[in-house]
């Protein structure tokens, strides 16, 4: 409505000059018009968005300016603009030092490991909810398994650490009583992933399965019933309907996590370290934030994290790229 | 069995499950239980310990329900000064923390779900850029210093506020729940934009604003990354900092160095850290009823943007 007001305007303006109005005028105008008249009507609405707009722009966008030290020397007193030129020091640093591979490793594998457990069982988890009639029994196991998901970060090592305790814990309990050595969990570096990785599991995968059974639920009621005319099995209908009804959700949840391959969490890594599992355990978020936080080697730990951000970067791209390609969906 | 309606009646009620699918079904129903028990167990175990007496559990015989029930794993936990502090912190980072967030978030939200704001597509876009790319965590945390936020309760009420996962889900409600055509009327009518919010939108926007205080609340209860980064003294310390000290670097306020103390308290180490287990997450057990109901909603709302 309002555009083509200001359409006849012009043109009408235009039309009295003799002068016939170039369409891309129009557009300008019209563009420029409804901005300024948005601004007008809706202050309002643009004022409120600014306790979140200022949010974004102090903590996720100055640091991100920020992270320029990684490519000066920075030193506290002069700040961060006038701190001198490093250029590329301390990335040549980081990929020369020794240490590189072994974080890459580390943080490779143990999202790699993460994804190829913790992606499809999830789905299997809904799948086999969705078969099973509603009532008491779905429900309780709904409600059990996302339990842990709110357990917090700090409460769940201490799960595990109790748990796995090479002196109390109750699987060393039982491996003793049914006559088995006892483990020394949490010092083996080995074993690091798999702890790590499985209680992952533990805790996630009941929340996680809530996105598919939402995205079950959404499937038409219309191909179950084609599927019940044609004879389908129960497995061949969770083959033929329900898991191309959740593709779609399933490889978002795919991009964003192999988006993330670099950034695996933090704060359960650093939790579980010990000096016994260090070989495997230490991971690039944990070496940035030993770095620069307890040796205050800013420029340096700045340096990696960028590297982790801009790399985990051009894997959503692909990834996204490559999803797009084959299934037609994707981020954007 | 709402497809049941539909269907054909004779057919659909003499179609009877093959033996195929009763056994893929028995097969389903087994591993849904044992899921079930591998979920229960630890939970169950960590609680029951919490209430067995200190000598059943340093001696290691508690297998499933509490061993001589006793209370004095709670009572030395909520006797200790830290604990007491690191609850009260953590309940007031929590309420205020949540306040902060869900207010800035409904705000932000409703404003880009109009459809007549000019810009929404592109501040949409800056905020979710930040989903893909983050400046890291040194860049950040000099942020938090420059602003003197260093060792100040600030530094974790502000620097966590907004999460746009959250803006993406509420602003999807307030497209799906207020239409444009109702606040058009409403503007029609004299009513300026933020009466409307007030007035009309807020009252409609319970379950969005439901969902979105639990998941802010969760989050600022459980974390403690940003106290371990930003905080010095022992005073604001949340409680989960404080149970890191305790349960995971083995650290334990001790006042004396008189050894029977030190003896009981060494035999209390083990029962203390599977009640204080129990103790970080009462907030979560109390909620979790109701964030049940709630965040199913949350999930089903952010797999439409999904």
């Amino acid at each position: 409505m309002i555009e083509s007001e200001t359409v006849l305007d012009t043109s009408a303006a235009l039309g009295q000059s003799g002068v016939r109005p170039l369409s891309s005028v129009r557009q300008i105008t019209s563009q420029r018009h409804l901005a300024m008249k948005s601004l007008r009507r809706h202050w309002q609405l643009y004022l409120i968005t600014l306790p979140a707009l200022l949010y974004f722009i102090v903590f996720r966008y100055i640091p991100m300016a920020n992270a320029v030290i990684a490519f000066k020397d920075y030193n506290v007193v002069k700040g961060i603009w006038g701190s001198p030129w490093a250029g590329l020091k301390h990335f040549e640093l980081f990929f020369n030092n020794p240490v590189f591979w072994t974080l890459l490793k580390n943080t490779l594998s143990l999202s790699l490991y993460a994804l190829v457990v913790g992606f499809p069982l999830p789905i299997l988890l809904a799948l086999c909810l969705n078969e099973v009639r509603d009532g008491l029994f779905k429900r309780l196991v709904q409600s059990v398994t996302y339990a842990p998901y709110f357990i917090s970060t700090v409460v769940m090592v201490s799960m595990i650490i109790l748990v796995l305790s090479a002196r109390l814990g109750v699987v060393n309990q039982g491996l003793g009583a049914l006559g088995f050595n006892t483990i020394n969990f949490l010092g083996d570096p080995n074993l690091f992933a798999s702890i790590y990785v499985w209680s992952g599991v533990w805790q996630t995968s009941g929340y996680a399965a809530i996105v598919y059974l939402a995205a079950l639920s959404g499937i038409d009621p219309a191909l179950y019933e084609a599927a019940k005319v044609d004879g389908a099995s129960r497995f061949d209908k969770i083959r033929h309907v329900d898991l191309p009804g959740i593709m779609p959700v399933a490889v978002i949840i795919l991009i964003l996590t192999v988006g993330n391959l670099l950034s695996i969490g933090f704060e359960k890594v650093y939790l579980l370290q010990n000096p016994l599992n260090q070989g495997a355990s230490e991971i690039i978020a944990t070496y940035v934030y030993k770095m620069g936080l307890l040796n205050a080697n800013y420029s340096f730990a700045t340096a990696v994290g960028l590297f982790n951000s801009v790399v985990n970067l051009i894997l959503l791209v692909l990834v996204n790229t490559f999803a797009r390609r084959v299934s037609d969906v994707g981020l954007w | 069995m709402l497809r049941r309606k539909n269907a054909v009646p004779i057919r659909s009620a003499h179609i009877r499950e093959s033996f195929g699918d009763r056994v893929f079904l028995v097969s389903v129903y087994l591993l849904l239980t044992i899921v079930l028990l591998v979920i229960l167990y630890p939970l169950v175990f960590v609680v029951s310990s919490s209430f067995s007496s200190p000598l059943a559990v340093s001696s290691g015989r508690v297998w499933l329900w509490p061993v001589d029930f006793s209370l004095r794993g709670y009572q030395v936990a909520f006797s200790n000064p830290q604990i007491v502090t690191g609850y009260a912190n953590s309940l007031y980072y929590t309420v205020f923390g949540t306040l902060i967030s869900v207010v800035c978030t409904v705000l932000v939200a409703y404003s880009l779900s109009r459809r007549l704001l000019w810009g929404r597509g592109a501040i949409m876009f800056f905020i979710v850029f930040t989903m893909l790319f983050s400046g890291g965590l040194i860049p950040t945390y000099l942020v938090v210093k420059n602003l003197g936020m260093l060792d100040t309760r600030w530094a974790l009420l502000i620097p966590q506020a907004v999460a746009p996962f959250q803006v993406i889900i509420a602003r999807t409600f307030f497209m799906v729940t207020i239409p444009d055509e109702l606040a058009e009327a409403a503007a029609l009518d004299g009513c300026s934009d933020l009466k409307f919010l007030w007035n009309v939108v807020l009252p409609l926007s319970k379950p969005i604003i439901a969902v979105l205080v639990l998941m802010y609340a969760i989050f600022q209860w459980n974390a403690y990354f940003d106290a371990l980064m930003y905080l010095k003294s022992d005073a604001l310390q949340p409680l989960q900092l404080v149970l890191r000290g305790i349960l995971i670097l083995n650290t334990f306020a001790s006042g004396t160095m008189d050894p029977e103390v030190m003896a009981q308290r060494r035999l209390l180490a083990d029962l203390l850290k599977y009640t204080l287990i129990v103790v970080g997450s009462v907030p979560v057990l109390i909620i979790y009823p109701f964030a049940q109901r709630y965040f199913v909603k949350g999930m089903l709302l952010g797999s439409i943007k999904g």
